[in-house]
């Protein structure tokens, strides 16, 4: 299990975060959304160790991963798997060498087995026949297919995913959620998402924690995210045109 | 004041990152094949920018020594002589380790530091990959292994060229020959040998401290590698008047 107690971060005297206390649903689809700026991006690299918290702790399993040493700050990065919002791709390697990268680095395998699973993992995403192309040779879908199937390449407990569908066109991010949901459901793993995409919270928010100037706001599922009386929610939910029109037609009802 | 808290707090973060870098690598076997990839990258790569300049400053030396010391009161063999001499102490391991500043100190603070603004260093370290190690001791490694090789080889093809200027100057190449014989002593070549592989050290480590702490967008990446060949080639030069100073 995946939890923030206390959590505060600051940079240059800017609080990001601000006593940020989460535990994470497990086996679910955890979305982290709120504005651009609220700390999601921040949220997120505190949760994975990029950032170590100015206060409180982040846990895994019960116990304080920003506390661990070097060593076992490993052993709990062996189960965490995460999809960058630009993908974060090796650029040098191939779509093979990428997603092989983690097993390669950690396990010791024989080639057949890994190349076994790079292309379990592959086929998994929808992508075959891509394992000697190029980072730069694929489309901006693909490469955030490719990211995922690195992400479970070494059967991760944990997977983060920041802005997973960010920049991609409607019906490929309705792809990625849904390949994210499978892949969760499907390995029991304990998913975090961050996102600002309306479409992402409706289809696969499990569990949705909304933050607003790093705090944690309001927190439900899919289901009382729409019907919520907090104002700031409402802000952020109903701010386009297409939800603000699908919550008019439902007033009418 | 600023100044100097500014480079302790530099020199602080440069000795931490090497401290997490001269680590036991986490997969000896990924650690090797960086280590002959950056060895092809860094040296292999390198060999004919290190010819072309040696061959021109081999020549232009026993030029400026025939036409300066140009004087029936010295012996024939002094322009192989003082030709050698200089070769060996100054020009191969202090001006080629310039030139390796300028090509590999840019090649590796602008390739880390591209990794470093495309999330590719955070990727690793999500992973459990101690970036540092990863990234910066395999460059190290093939610097120091490959750039006193390449000195060598600059010594000798700069002493190819000195004779070509020489015999185009009129200058006969037994003459040249017995000045480069004379008094031989291994010492000067375990000198230049040692002083490259310092130079080679400050080349890879202060370009990859460049580019590891690298912040911002794509400009960042010239700037950074500017940096990097800016402050290594001052390192080199400090170093040479103090190593100078210390061994003659």
């Amino acid at each position: 299990m995946v939890e923030l107690v206390n959590v505060s971060k600051s940079f240059d005297g800017r609080q990001i975060l601000k006593n940020v206390n989460i535990k994470f649903a497990q086996g679910k689809c955890n979305l982290i959304i709120g504005l651009s700026g609220s700390g999601k991006t921040v949220l997120m690299k505190t949760l994975v160790g990029l950032h170590k918290p100015d206060y409180g702790d982040v846990l895994y399993d019960g116990k304080a991963f920003n506390k661990m040493s070097a060593s076992g700050q490993i052993d709990v990065r062996k189960y965490i798997g995460m999809v960058f919002q630009a993908g974060a791709l090796f650029d040098s390697m191939t779509i093979e060498e990428n997603v092989m990268y983690p097993i390669r680095m950690f396990q010791k395998t024989s080639y057949p087995k890994m190349l076994e699973r790079v292309n379990f993992s592959l086929e998994r995403v929808n992508l075959k026949g891509v394992n000697k192309m190029m980072p730069s040779e694929l489309s901006g879908g693909m490469k955030k297919r490719v990211a995922i199937a690195r992400a479970i390449a070494a059967k991760p407990k944990y997977l983060f995913c920041d802005e997973p569908n960010s920049g991609l066109d409607p019906q490929t991010s309705i792809l990625i959620d849904e390949l994210i949901y499978d892949i969760t459901h499907e390995y029991n793993i304990t998913t975090i998402i961050n996102t600002h995409d309306m479409n992402s919270v409706v289809e696969i928010g499990e569990q949705i924690y909304y933050l607003h100037k790093g705090e944690l706001w309001w927190q439900g599922d899919n289901e009382n995210v729409l019907n919520s009386d907090n104002k700031e929610l409402n802000d952020f939910v109903f701010c386009t045109a297409l939800t603000k029109k699908i919550k008019q037609q439902s007033e009418k009802k | 004041m600023l100044v100097l808290r500014r480079f302790l707090i530099e020199f602080g973060a440069y000795l931490l990152l090497m401290k997490e870098a001269f680590r036991k690598p986490q997969n000896m076997h990924i650690f090797k094949r960086q280590m002959l990839h950056e060895m092809d990258a860094l040296g292999v790569k390198s060999i004919p920018i290190v010819c072309v300049i040696s061959i021109f400053i081999g020549a232009a030396v026993v030029i400026q020594m025939i036409l300066n010391l140009d004087s029936p009161i010295y012996p024939s063999w002094i322009y192989g002589f003082a030709s050698r001499k200089s070769l060996v102490l100054e020009f191969a391991p202090t001006v080629i380790s310039l030139i390796l500043a300028g090509k590999c100190a840019s090649m590796i603070a602008s390739e880390i530091g591209s990794q470093r603004i495309s999330e590719q260093i955070d990727a690793m370290e999500v992973m459990g990959v101690n970036t540092a190690n990863y990234l910066i001791l395999p460059k190290i490694f093939a610097c120091l292994v490959f750039f006193p090789l390449l000195i060598i080889l600059s010594i000798f093809i700069g002493l190819i060229g000195g004779g070509v200027g020489g015999l185009i100057n009129g200058l006969s190449t037994f003459h040249y020959i017995e000045g480069l014989r004379m008094e031989f002593a291994v010492y000067d070549i375990v000198y230049a040998i040692v002083k490259t592989a310092l130079n080679a050290i400050v080349i890879s480590s202060i370009a990859a401290f460049r580019g590891y702490t690298m912040k911002g967008g794509s400009v960042e990446v010239g700037i950074q590698s500017t940096k990097a060949v800016v402050q290594s080639s001052a390192i080199i030069m400090l170093l040479n008047l103090l190593m100078t100073n210390l061994f003659f």
